[in-house]
Formats: C-alpha cells, structure tokens, sequence
C-alpha cells in the first residue's frame, strides 16, 4: 500500500524526514535515564496511564502502510506531549514490518495482516510478540461507470466479477441488484493490486467466504493468482487505474476512498440491506464482533457481521510489540505510546477515515498492555 | 626494442618502475572487482535461489502458476511477458533509431546533427518512474482510444490484435520501452556509422550514385552487424527495465497473445512483489526468476559484444 494523494504525501514526506533528522540527535537514551529509569515523572496527561521516561528515547517503527497516515499523526500529537520521545515510523508495508520486528531491527512493527503461525515460529527462540490492535479499516468497492451514481453489489456477484465470470456491466446478476440504475453493455474492467497487501488479504478473505468459486480458486491471501484483469500497485495505483478505465472496478481501503472521494458501491450485509463503507459501518461491524475477538488478539478480518448497518469487510490494523522489552527504557515508551494511542489517539481515526476500536477490544488492548515486561518485570503493573 | 631497453633502464628502476607496478596492480584490481561484482551478485541469485530450484526444478520456467496462496511458482508468463514487450520495443524503435542514425551520420549538416544528437541522448535522461507517469496519464488513454481501436478495427483477426484494449498492457509497455532503448539503438548505429571508411562512400560516389544508395547500399551493409549490435544492446535495456514497465504493463498473470493483454515482465513482477514476499518459496523463487532474467541478459549482452566487434573489423560476406 502506497500513500497517495500529494499533500498527504508530502506531509508525510516532512514528517519522515523531521522524524529522522530528529533521531539523529538522539539515538541512544541518555546515561541519566538508563540508569534512573524508574524514577521519571512525566506521566501521560489527563489519565493514570504507564509514565513516559524522562530522558532521551527514539524509538524505531516500521510496517503496514494503510494507518500510516494515523500512526503519523499520533507520532506528532505524542512527541508535543513528550519532546524527550522520539518517535520514527517508516510506512513499509505490511510484510515488511513483521521481517524487521522478527529481525529485531525495530522497536515495534505493524501489519494488517496477523502473524500466520509459520511467521510465529521463525521468531527467534524465547521472543514472543504482541498484536494490539489500534484501529479497523474496511474495503470498499469503487467503480467507474459514467451516468451510473449508485451501484448495489452482494458478495457472490461481487466474486464473479472479480473471477472474471461476470463480464459485461449489464449481466442479469448485476441488473438484479439495481432495478433503479441503466447498466451499460460494457465490459467489466477489473483493477486489483499487484503487490502483496493486507487489503488484498482482507478483500480476499470476504471473497471466498461469499463464494466457493473463489475460495477453491484463487483463494484467501495478501497476493492471490488473479484470474482476471489490471494489476495495480498500492491504493493509488487501483484508484488511478479505475479513474482512467471507463467501465472499471476495484477496491481500496475505506479512508483511501473517503479523501480521495470515488465512487462507491453499496453491499450487502449479512442482514440483507445495502450498506455504503463508512466509518459507522465499520465500528458497527467490529462491535457486533468483539464476543469472538480471540484471545491471542488474531482476529481475522471481520466478513459479514451481523446488525443492519454493518458494513460486510472490516478489519483490524495492529502493532507489533516485543512481551519482553530488551531495553527497559524504550520499553517504557513504547508501553507510555501505545497506551496514549490506545485511549487519547482513538479521537484522531474518525476523521482521518479509520474507525476507533469497540469499548470492549480497548479494554482487551489495554490489559494485554499491563502483560509487557523487561527483565521479567512488568513495565505497567 | 634492444635499443630502447637501456634507456628505460638508465631512467630508473626505482620510481618510474614502482609507480608501473602500483598502476598495473590498481588497475588490475579494479578490473577484477567490476568481475567479482557480477560473479558475487550471481552466485547471491544462485544461493538464495536454490531451494526453489530443488522444489520446483524446471517448473519454474515452463509452469504457468504464480500462486502465493499454494505456495505453487511458474514463471512461464513473466518470461514470455519480457521477451514479448521486448520484442515490441525493438520492432518499433530499430526502424526509427537506424534511419535516425543513417540521417544523423550521412544526411544532418553538423548545425542539426549535434543538437539532435545531444537531445537524443537526453531522452536517456529521464527518470523511468517520469516516462511511467507519462504512459499512464498520456500514452496509455491516447493509445486506447485512437491506435488501439483501429488496429482491432483492421487487425483484429489476428490473434496478437484481439482486443478490447484498456490502454495499459503489452503494447503500452512496448512503446513505453522503445522510447527508453532509441538513445541507446541511435547513439551505438551513428557511431558504427560514422566508423565506415569514407573510401567506402567516395567509391559509390565515383560511380555516380546518390546520396540514398550511398547510404543504404555502401554504408549500411558495411556496417549491418554493428546496427544489429546496437539493436540488441537496446534489447537489454528492455529486458532490464523495471519502474515504467510496471506502471503500464497491466500486470496481468496469464500467458500474453494479444498486444493488448495485460502482462507482467520478470523485473516488474520483482518490483512489485518482493516487498511483501514472505513465507514458503515465495522470496526464493523470485530471486530464481531474477536469476533468469540475469542469464538471459548476459547472453543477449554477449551476442552483441560479439557482433559489434565484427563490425568494426569489417563487413559481413
């Protein structure tokens, strides 16, 4: 997943840059704090949160590039409440966060995708990781399709279309759904990404779970064999490909298409009513699910959940963090972040397209907080 | 030489001689590290590829699967995927970049020769990723919309022309690549031109023969090898090419036959993916298919050097 439009882009681009420039300067804790770490008194504002060190920290992130938007903002909102904290989170994607946590190259990692148990079993003897989740994003379908403003689909035409046996716009199967709207006899153009994407992991988990064709076909995964259609990399490269291609259909991530402002189909939920993405769908989506969410915080993407306004493909984003900190110090940032984003941050996602988590999964998130340790003792107790 | 070696011996077999030997030894050295480079880069390709080889074996080359989600790796399309987008390329760019050259070395005044020269070889200047944005946002909508609907209009029958176009894909690609090789294919053919004797063109001269038949029946032929060498040099600049290639190709994972079919080259499909590679043989196989492709870019290198050399001894009987 790539960040897209320019002014995001190149806000990005400064961020990264201050944030690098900033490390430099401090790129190991200073000797008063390695050795006083206990006695810091800076606290989180406003709540009883784990307390911040008082000396000089950077802490290194990198991973999933879908809430890099959000975690950079939550970098910048920590970092002015706690200038000693250094903050750098390099938006790699997915898959590259969870190779540098598992090398141990960085100080928390980020995925969209959780560790598949394979991954889990290449980590280095004795290290266990930590998923906590920050925040769910869903996937929506956009479409190009002039003189066409509402486009109602349901999963197994959707997986037809994106099987490739659904071919023109105007395929009974289409027409079924929208008895309002003139198709066109055009053909069906679909864009799906060519890189290897936690998106595309959420999307094709929706997709064979709608329709057996797909799940013994191209199956559920971050890079599928695409039976049909334009490969695109990143969010960016699906919306452009879908902007230029009359007759074309894709799918992106909910806040891609909440700024960049495309054409959305409605689908149906599992309750039968046509829902469009929106933040409300997804939080919908994530509370009717929060009895299953699992114990070791995996949570698959939420397909389907019950209730009339939830949206049907919503999934978790997560952190990835050590249970055991090496370093006691960063250790203690870490755990002063990530419960800061864990209560504070959650009034950034909304508006910056993400859906904040359920009451329930907070809480979850927040205990498996108190679990971190450094040297066998709990950082939070 | 018995004369001479006195004198170089009374200059002095001690600072003159040393710094012979210390030039001689550096540049020795750097020359064999411009070969250890290569030889460590195959010999990386060849170790972290093995294990998909032992896998898979030669199914790597013939099978037309690419599944992450089995764990199953063919790379029969990509292959095809370069070799054809190459193919168009150079179709398309050996014709313009020779009778470029051919007017360049035998028909420009010098006013005109040297600043098409120079702007020529700033078409080489420009970043891959720029000449992508191009042929996403210019070349591949123009190309849909006007070239591509009449050749399915009139070529349609032919399998390589069965459309429908959506502007990304192979031809795109194509003509994408032979605007990056032209430099290449312009700048090799004037130099091999230029490099005919001049007796060659003053004895057509003599015989009463045109510019036209100068340039096509005696300069040409003499130095056909050498264009062949450039077109080929230009053949491996497009094998190589990655960044615009990607963002025009349509990155499609079925076996091309139209032009207008979404493909994916072996440097596309590398760019693209290797990023989130993870798990199986995923990351192993796609370095096995950069291994692929550095072979088959060493023996098209090869080829060249070879009929370059040729060139400049002489014509072809």
């Amino acid at each position: 997943m790539i960040i897209t439009s320019p002014g995001r882009l190149s806000a990005l681009a400064l961020a990264a840059a201050f944030a690098v420039g900033a490390c430099s300067g401090s790129a190991s804790p200073s000797p008063a704090a390695s050795t006083a770490p206990g006695a810091s008194a800076a606290a989180s504002p406003g709540l009883g949160g784990p307390a911040a060190p008082s000396g000089d920290v950077s802490l290194a992130g990198a991973g999933a590039t879908f809430p890099g938007p959000l975690y950079q903002v939550w970098v910048e909102k920590y970092a002015a409440a706690h200038p000693n904290v250094k903050i750098d989170y390099q938006a790699i994607g997915s898959g590259g966060g969870i190779k540098n946590i598992t090398a141990q190259t960085v100080a928390f990692g980020a995925s969209d995708a959780t560790m598949k148990d394979a991954e889990i079993a290449a980590l280095p003897a004795g290290t266990k990781i930590l998923h906590i989740p920050t925040a769910l994003g869903a996937v929506v379908f956009i479409y190009n399709l002039p003189g066409v403003t509402e486009l109602n689909l349901d999963g197994p035409t959707a997986a037809d279309i994106f099987l490739g046996t659904i071919k023109k716009w105007n395929d009974p199967k289409i027409a079924a759904l929208n008895s309002s709207a003139t198709l066109p006899g055009a053909d069906i153009v679909v864009v799906h990404r060519s890189d290897g994407s936690g998106t595309t992991n959420a999307f094709t988990t929706y997709l064979g779970a709608v329709s057996d064709g797909w799940k013994n076909g191209p199956g559920v995964g971050k890079e599928v064999n695409w039976p049909t259609g334009i490969g695109a990399k990143g969010n960016d490269g699906v919306a452009g490909g879908v902007k230029q291609t009359p007759g074309a259909i894709g799918y992106v991530e909910l806040n891609y298409a909440t700024q960049a402002a495309l054409a959305t189909a409605k689908l149906k939920n599992a309750d039968g009513a046509f829902v469009a993405a929106s933040v409300d769908g997804v939080t919908a989506a994530a509370d009717a699910s929060v009895a299953t969410f699992p114990a070791d915080f995996r949570a698959a993407p939420i397909i389907n959940g019950a209730g009339a306004a939830t949206y049907p493909i919503a999934a978790y984003t997560y952190l990835l963090v050590y249970a055991d900190q090496k370093d006691q110090v960063k250790g203690q940032a870490l755990v002063s972040f990530v419960y800061w984003a864990l209560t504070d941050g959650q009034a950034d996602e909304a508006g910056l397209g993400y859906a904040p988590l359920p009451k329930a999964v907070q809480d979850k998130a927040l205990a498996e907080l108190h679990t971190i340790t450094s040297g066998g003792t709990p950082i939070w107790p | 030489m018995t004369t001479l070696a006195p004198i170089g011996r009374l200059r002095g077999r001690t600072a003159t001689r040393r710094a012979d030997v210390v030039f001689r030894g550096s540049t020795r050295v750097f020359g064999g590290a411009v070969i250890a480079t290569l030889g460590v880069v195959a010999a990386v390709l060849v170790v972290s590829s093995a294990p998909a080889w032992t896998r898979f074996g030669v199914d790597l080359i013939t099978q037309t699967t690419w599944d992450p989600v089995r764990d199953v790796y063919g790379a029969l399309p990509f292959i095809v995927g370069t070799l054809y987008a190459a193919a168009i390329a150079l179709l398309i760019a050996t014709p313009i970049g020779v009778l470029t050259a051919i007017f360049l070395s035998e028909f420009a005044p010098r006013r005109v020769a040297i600043p098409l020269t120079f702007t020529i070889e700033l078409l080489a200047a420009i970043p891959s990723v720029v000449i992508g944005l191009w042929g996403i946002f210019v070349l591949s909508p123009f190309l849909r919309d006007t070239v591509d609907s009449w050749l399915i209009a009139t070529l349609g029958w032919l399998p390589f022309f069965r459309g429908p176009s959506f502007g990304v894909g192979l031809g795109a690609a194509g003509v994408i690549l032979a605007i990056m090789i032209l430099p290449t294919i312009v700048s090799i053919s004037r130099e091999v031109l230029s490099s005919v004797p001049n007796s060659q063109r003053e004895a057509m001269f003599g015989l009463g023969a045109t510019r036209w038949e100068v340039a096509v029946k005696a300069v040409l032929p003499y130095a056909r090898s050498g264009v062949v060498g450039a077109a080929i040099l230009g053949l491996g600049r497009a094998l190589g090419e990655t960044m615009a290639v990607t963002m025009v190709i349509g990155n499609g994972q079925d076996i091309p036959v139209s032009i207008f079919d979404q493909a994916q080259t072996i440097a596309s499909k590398i760019a693209v993916t290797f990023n989130e590679a993870s798990g199986g043989f995923q990351t192993q196989s796609l370095v096995a298919i950069g291994l692929i492709l550095l072979v088959m870019t060493l023996l098209l290198n090869v080829a060249a050097r070879l009929l370059v050399s040729r060139a400049q001894r002489g014509p072809i009987r």
